[in-house]
């Protein structure tokens, strides 16, 4: 890109285009996007795999790499460090450049963190495949790649509170300030859920500083703080950003961006103790857990509100912009997920809900429909400009569109079902006082919905192969055209 | 130290934070919807995502 650096729509100062640096640093924004689709590639196969072998179990092959329980951290790693963490590298690198008006402050950092993440996703995948594992929920990988994690971010945080340190926009954009939060916040969760005792220098093998209960509450509340902080705040970043962009108007409200902010930062840590309602938990931490559940619900509609409202007077545009109705559709599962949270917060509900799969019925509708969702229609924006061309096909991007949607629905409305149904079977007593049904007769009750599940995944799926060929066509047309100007400008040149 | 131990208890700790947090989070509604003119002020910022603005397509 360096080469072009005139002709490209970032160039910049004359004096740095001369001195042949570019001004802003997109090179590294173009590596992330890229891994960002093919971990979504990589991430969501397993997905559908691992969502096949519980429909169909002799697809576990007796092959121990590939069976359910070391395949779906594979899955889990995959779509949320590989495709979620790539792409928020990207964004919050392209955005911190262009609300900060100022270049990374250093090209090798930001190539460190490159590398440095796609090896941890890489070895902390072939770990578990290996057999490697904390068992903590989204927090697998053992000791020396959780120290390689953090070493990763460390640089991270740096190298973009150094960026924002050496801005030339007096004001903090708000985006900025969710992936500072998020940035901040990972940092702290990650080396409080990581500390272990190794068995030896040599062993990957590691056991937790904490047990019994302490030790669950320490899970959790990195458990919830993740989804609270990486896959709510920092897409959330996303949003303020690319929402406005892309609608071409600025965000509905201001300061209810920052009253967002400061009620998301300030309830989310509190909130992770749900997960442990009916269990050793002291009866009050899970009273106070479910409290700050509920109050989460207003800062989370007033961020959806915000961010929909930012369309208003514009509301054609989501018949003719596919990639409008991404982050619109984005926004309303954000806004269905935070209502559903809470609800599932309460410990009645969560008597029924807890350990079903209305669980991970509700993690995808947040997963799948706001994270992924907000994410296509933010990179649907992007890429044409860091490429410098046109969306190959805005059709394809509508069918896509529609598969992810539909590929949605097929998903929570299965998981929605088998997890009322296992929760209605487990509880259920027959005259006698005992349990009504076995734990096998609610396996067999929910199959049907595990291939509905499998069903929803492949749409989803299909959709992002369809992403990933218009992507690519979009870079080589961009390329092709990087040539053609080029070339006419070489001839241009030669004629004078 | 007496004093200290104090905040050792989370029974303390907790509603501590917790009114902290109450009374932060007033202040900085206050701080954004108190004054018409700050909030004008605040809300001349959104526009700045289009001030860096030299998309070509």
């Amino acid at each position: 890109m360096s080469s072009v650096a005139a002709a490209s729509p970032y160039a910049l100062g004359a004096d740095r285009a001369a001195a042949g640096v570019e001004e802003y640093n997109f090179d590294i924004v173009k590596k992330f996007t890229i891994m960002t689709l093919v971990w979504a590639v990589v991430g969501m196969s397993v997905g559908v795999y691992i969502a096949s072998e519980l429909a169909w179990p002799f697809l576990n092959f007796d092959i121990p790499y590939i069976e359910f329980g070391r395949f779906r951290p594979v899955h889990t790693t995959s779509v949320i460090l590989g495709f979620g963490g790539s792409a928020l590298f990207a964004t919050s690198y392209y955005i911190v450049q262009r609300t900060c008006q100022a270049r990374l402050i250093s090209d090798f950092a930001a190539s460190f963190t490159f590398w440095g993440w796609q090896a941890c996703v890489v070895l902390a995948d072939a770990s578990y495949m290996m057999g490697h594992t904390t068992s903590r929920e989204y927090a697998e990988m053992e000791w020396p790649l959780a120290l390689l994690i953090l070493v990763v971010w460390v640089v991270y945080m740096n190298l973009f509170i150094g960026t924002i340190m050496r801005r030339k926009q007096p004001h903090i954009y708000v985006a900025n300030w969710f992936y500072l939060a998020f940035i901040l916040a990972v940092a702290i969760l990650h080396v409080f859920n990581h500390l272990a005792i190794p068995v030896s220098m040599f062993s990957m093998k590691s056991y937790s500083l904490f047990s019994g209960v302490q030790d669950a509450m320490t899970q959790w509340w990195y458990g919830h703080n993740m989804v609270g902080f990486y896959l709510t705040a920092a897409f959330l970043g996303m949003m303020y950003y690319f929402v406005p962009k892309q609608a071409g108007r600025p965000i509905y409200s201001y300061r209810l961006s920052i009253v967002h902010f400061w009620a998301l930062s300030f309830m989310y840590m509190w909130v992770g103790a749900h997960h442990l309602h009916w269990t050793a938990l002291p009866d009050w931490t899970s009273t106070l857990a479910a409290t700050f559940s509920i109050l989460l619900l207003m800062p989370s509609w007033g961020g959806m509100i915000n961010g929909i409202m930012t369309l208003s007077g514009a509301w054609d545009k989501l018949r003719t912009d596919p990639v409008m109705r991404f982050m619109i559709v984005a926004l309303s599962f954000y806004g269905m997920s935070t209502f559903e949270g809470p609800m599932m917060a309460l410990k009645e509900v969560n008597a029924l809900s807890h350990y079903t799969n209305w669980t991970v019925g509700h993690v995808h509708s947040g997963a799948l429909g706001w994270v992924a969702m907000i994410t296509f229609g933010s990179l649907y924006h992007l890429i044409p400009k860091l490429w410098n061309t046109r969306l190959y096909s805005v059709r394809l991007a509508a069918i896509h569109f529609w598969l992810a949607t539909i590929g949605i629905l097929l998903y929570i409305v299965a998981m929605w079902i088998s997890g009322i149904t296992q929760g209605l079977m487990w509880r259920a007593y027959d005259q006698f006082g005992n349990l009504q049904y076995s734990f096998i007769e609610s396996v067999a009750a929910i199959h049907p919905f595990y291939v509905m599940r499998m069903i929803g995944g492949v749409f989803f799926l299909s959709g992002v192969l369809v992403m990933v060929f218009n992507v690519t066509m979009t870079i080589l047309q961009g390329k092709r055209e990087e040539r053609q100007a080029l070339a006419a400008g070489g001839l241009a040149g030669a004629n004078v | 130290m007496e004093w200290f131990m104090w905040f050792t208890k989370f029974e303390h700790t907790q509603p501590l934070v917790l009114v902290i947090l109450v009374v932060l989070f007033v202040g900085i509604s206050y701080y954004v919807y108190g004054s018409s003119a700050r909030g004008k002020r605040i809300e001349s910022h959104k526009n700045m995502i289009f001030s860096d603005d030299d998309d070509k397509r």
